[in-house]
């Protein structure tokens, strides 16, 4: 229950400051932060919770995107629309990949999932209709009532996606697929032997983490009127689900949330006030500092501090 | 008719044969022991039967049914349970946590129910006072009970202890004796596998020792310990 009321806060603050704030720049600013939430919360289902670290962020989100932008094109579908294909897409996808790859473990699921952002990169520039490598500009429909712009807009639907996320993640971790999730984390032996399904709850991660984080991709289109592949495939993705959840902590929802508002932010404060270049610096600085001082993030120091209280 | 039948069994790593030709039959309610030297395919054989390895020829039927092709959480749920030789605790999870693992997956419990008979095992197994301490922390001894209890909380009608005595003191060895025999007594058929020959001797109706992957004799424990190719086998004389 506080769970919700806290969400309903959440974003009846965010709807709020989008009605009543018109520098445009918080929002496009406070868009990536919300975006970045959303992908380290789906990146700790199956990175986290079930211990498969993924990089192919990218080729989930990015196939996300792609969906938005060529159904807008096609079909001028409206955004709700745009973010369920999205969803279904990058989740078949990460079915798709999961049946190829979940068999593999440690590194080399790591290494098969970078092999898929570049197949799905290397798909997407040779596909004419999406733009091909030049890209793909967009206009932007006219923002719905009460909003200003399309931008702040797109902010509060960003802001309800955390929530969302946030309570699928949530409802995994207490239910007993996140307890077959952990224990196939400390031993895949021994949770089969448990009877735990383990190749089936680890598709299923893999679906809901790719899904969600194909929603996460769907606005960006319209976020920049604007798509082409090498950015939209950028592994920064990777980089900055993984780190937002790993800084964290992964043990608990709350912690890619809190991770990646800190480094989410940081990365904002720092593109403005010193350079674009240092922000990806940032959050490797952060990085390394966290897993040095704090390997189970700010979750697990946090938790370390009250018990030892 | 059989609880667990093992027909024709084989294994092979690449070019090593780590297991040929196994045929065992084991009864319900038997008290079954399982011994051969180092690398004879005791684990090897444990893991076909269990299912976290698929064996190439041969097949495995358990209470009539085969279950050569199904997946080792299928067999857990159709009631073959097993300890691991190195324990293999879920760490993350305190020792109660453990237990609902399979309590939730298998016996298919509600959080309340499977905490209650959780803590009814671990009473059984003399764990109770470490329910809620977290598995990273526990004695060798501890980790092995913990093993056994996991195993127990899947509901099994067959339970595959694979070495859960290595390494532990005398008096230790005989407090893992007395909760095996207590789950036999209760109906649970046993596999023991064991190199600690004296709990083998006392605790097993009938022994099978493999040697490279083959069985070289299936006898009463009295009189397996004077076979010679037993004796060859282990001595190498």
């Amino acid at each position: 229950m506080r769970f919700w009321i806290a969400s309903a806060v959440f974003v009846g603050l965010a709807s709020a400051v989008a009605v009543f704030i018109s520098n445009e720049y918080v929002f496009f600013a406070a868009y990536t932060v919300l975006m970045y939430m959303v992908l380290a919360t789906a990146w700790n289902i199956l990175g986290g919770y079930a211990g498969y670290v993924n990089f192919g962020t990218p080729a989930f989100f990015g196939l996300g995107a792609y969906t938005g932008a060529v159904l807008y094109k096609a079909f001028a579908l409206p955004l709700p629309l745009q973010i369920a294909a999205a969803f279904v897409m990058s989740g078949l996808l990460g079915l798709f990949a999961g049946i190829l790859t979940l068999r593999l473990r440690g590194i080399f699921f790591a290494i098969a999932t970078i092999a898929l952002v570049v197949i799905m990169e290397t798909l997407f520039i040779n596909w004419r209709y999406a733009g091909g490598a030049t890209g793909l500009q967009l206009l932007r429909p006219a923002p719905l009532w009460p909003f200003q712009s399309y931008i702040t807009m797109l902010f509060v639907v960003m802001a309800l996606m955390v929530v969302g996320s946030v309570a699928v993640a949530r409802y995994i971790e207490r239910s007993w697929i996140g307890r077959g999730l952990r224990a196939l984390r400390d031993s895949e032996d021994a949770a089969e032997c448990s009877g735990v399904p383990t190749l089936k709850l680890k598709l299923f991660a893999c679906a809901v983490s790719g899904g969600l984080m194909g929603a996460a991709g769907a606005p960006m289109p319209m976020y920049l009127s604007f798509i082409e592949p090498a950015s939209t495939f950028n592994l920064n993705y990777a980089v900055g689900a993984l780190a937002g959840a790993m800084v964290g902590g992964t043990s608990h929802w709350l912690g890619p949330v809190l991770g990646a508002l800190l480094l989410s932010s940081v990365q904002q404060i720092v593109t403005v006030t010193i350079s674009n270049e240092i922000n990806v610096l940032v959050v490797g600085i952060l990085l390394v500092f966290f897993v040095v001082a704090a390997p189970d993030g700010i979750i697990g120091f946090f938790r370390k501090w009250l018990s030892s209280k | 008719m059989a609880l667990l039948e093992i027909r024709n069994l084989s294994k092979s790593f690449g070019g090593f044969a780590a297991l040929t030709g196994v045929s065992i039959g084991i009864a319900q309610g038997e008290r079954f022991g399982l011994i051969g030297p180092n690398g004879s395919g005791k684990t090897t054989l444990i893991n076909c039967v269990s299912g976290t390895l698929q064996n190439e020829s041969g097949s495995i039927v358990f209470d009539g049914v085969d279950v050569t092709r199904k997946a080792a959480y299928q067999r857990t749920r159709g009631g073959i349970a097993r300890s691991f030789q190195i324990p293999r605790p879920f760490f993350s999870m305190s020792v109660l946590e453990n237990l609902m693992v399979p309590l939730g997956y298998v016996a298919k419990l509600n959080n309340k129910n499977s905490e209650t008979e959780a803590m009814r095992i671990l009473g059984q197994m003399g764990l109770a006072d470490k329910a809620h301490a977290q598995s990273s922390g526990l004695s060798q001894v501890e980790l092995r009970k913990l093993e056994l209890a996991r195993a127990m909380a899947a509901r099994p009608r067959l339970l595959i202890s694979d070495e859960a005595m290595a390494g532990l003191s005398g008096s230790e060895v005989d407090e893992v004796l007395k909760i095996l025999f207590e789950l036999n007594a209760s109906g649970i058929t046993i596999i023991m596998i064991e190199h600690i020959m004296q709990a083998v001797m006392r605790f097993s109706q009938r022994v099978v020792c493999l040697d490279a992957g083959k069985i070289i004799c299936e006898a009463t424990p009295v009189e397996i310990v004077k076979n010679p190719d037993v004796q060859r086998a282990y001595l190498g004389v």
